[in-house]
């Protein structure tokens, strides 16, 4: 199954560390892997972004944003669920070496073009 | 407050079949300054595949660095998206992100800097259903569903920074992803955080026992002062004291005082609150 690696820049607070999530974008983009980013998943949970059920069905989904417990109630309550499969690395307390290893581990990368 | 969902356009920075990799410096650097913007931008290289079609009509804006500098021609197959493709080279960052705002024109974007999203996440894994944070919530932020399940229902109503229902729950299911500290941040919930957070729901037995009660009293007494002193100020003098306390404690911001509904209005959305509550717990 494809996998979609999703970055979230947390841009409308600064509560993820600056130099982690910098350094998470950095590798990714020196990965060579393709990948998707948003400004703010708490924004798009906030409005019920349907971009996010776009993510959620573009494939096994890894995302790098903050606190699992948080990122799967943000999903569920926008109505959009995560699948039990989606990993997520939380740049609030992980090294950005542990969680780009770790999301660009076994991957089948694939990019969701939701518009 | 902004909340349409627009999202004029979605970047994708091109890399794939047909374009020169961007320089390594310069391809995070861009992806920062969109996402800093409040842009969705998505990385192609050649190990990527599209893999869902595009649900909606928005703008598609590919930038790219492409032979001869010239940008392809494309369209999207169903018609429904529109794609616009740009060569970006030797532009540096600052240039990239004028250009995408250039394309973007006049059309409204939610930006960052202008609004936090600051709401309450219910952890269903935690919750128990109930309904404490129905009845404490003087901001109508929480609701119940047709299934008699309490669920956030209007967030735009919640007032930033003030996490004080997820004090009162006394299963610390309730999140605000952008508060600081644990729990509440979504951290993992310890025993010993257990504990504390059921000692926090004494914030509103500062007031003594039960906030709606307690501002019920005091609002009475207020009213009695009123006959007796005809001072209006008393009532709203008296309900600041009582909460000065919670904002003291750091529970909630001096702001979310100020916007306190008067003490007839809480006494009828404590009462309503309480008959919401008392219907889907019976309910269930």
């Amino acid at each position: 199954m494809p996998e979609t690696l999703l970055y979230c820049r947390c841009a409308y607070a600064q509560v993820v560390p600056t130099g982690v999530k910098n350094d998470v974008l950095q590798r990714l983009c020196d990965s060579g892997s393709s990948f998707e980013t948003v400004s703010d998943l708490c924004e798009m949970a906030a409005h019920r972004d349907p971009r996010l059920q776009n993510l959620v069905n573009s494939g096994k989904l890894k995302i790098a944003a903050c606190y699992p417990r948080a990122v799967t109630g943000l999903f569920h309550q926008a109505g959009s669920p995560l699948p039990e499969n989606t990993e997520i690395f939380n740049m609030r307390t992980q090294t950005a070496e542990e969680i780009v290893g770790q999301m660009l581990q076994d991957s089948t990368v694939s990019v969701a073009v939701e518009g | 407050m902004i909340t349409h969902t627009a999202r004029p356009l979605k970047v994708v920075l091109y890399e794939g079949k047909g374009a020169i990799p961007l320089p390594a410096e310069s391809r995070a650097k861009v992806m920062m300054a969109l996402l800093d913007k409040g842009y969705a931008v998505a990385r192609v290289t050649e190990s990527g595949s599209n893999s869902s079609a595009p649900s909606d009509d928005h703008t598609l804006l590919l930038l790219g660095t492409f032979p001869a500098r010239q940008a392809p021609e494309l369209e999207d197959a169903t018609g429904r998206v529109k794609i616009e493709a740009r060569d970006i080279t030797d532009l540096d960052p600052d240039s990239i992100v004028a250009l995408v705002e250039k394309s973007r024109g006049s059309k409204p974007m939610n930006e960052p800097g202008k609004w936090k999203p600051w709401f309450p996440v219910i952890d269903y894994t935690r919750c128990t259903n109930c309904m404490q944070c129905l009845s404490f919530c003087l901001f109508d932020v929480y609701g119940v569903s047709t299934e008699n399940k309490i669920q956030v229902q209007n967030n735009d109503n919640c007032k930033t920074n003030c996490p004080a229902c997820s004090r009162v729950c006394p299963e610390v299911a309730i999140m605000f992803p952008k508060y600081q500290a644990g729990p509440i941040n979504g951290d993992d919930v310890s025993a010993a955080d257990h504990g504390r957070e059921k000692m926090k729901v004494d914030i509103s037995s500062l007031l003594g026992g039960d906030i709606y009660s307690a501002l019920k009293d005091r609002s009475a007494a207020a009213k009695s002062r009123f006959s007796k002193e005809r001072s209006p100020d008393k009532a709203l003098d008296e309900r600041k004291k009582c909460l000065t306390k919670l904002v003291s404690d750091g529970f909630i911001p001096m702001d979310v005082l100020a916007s306190l509904p008067s003490p007839d209005v809480i006494l009828r959305k404590a009462e309503e609150a309480k008959a919401r509550a008392a219907a889907a717990l019976a309910a269930q």
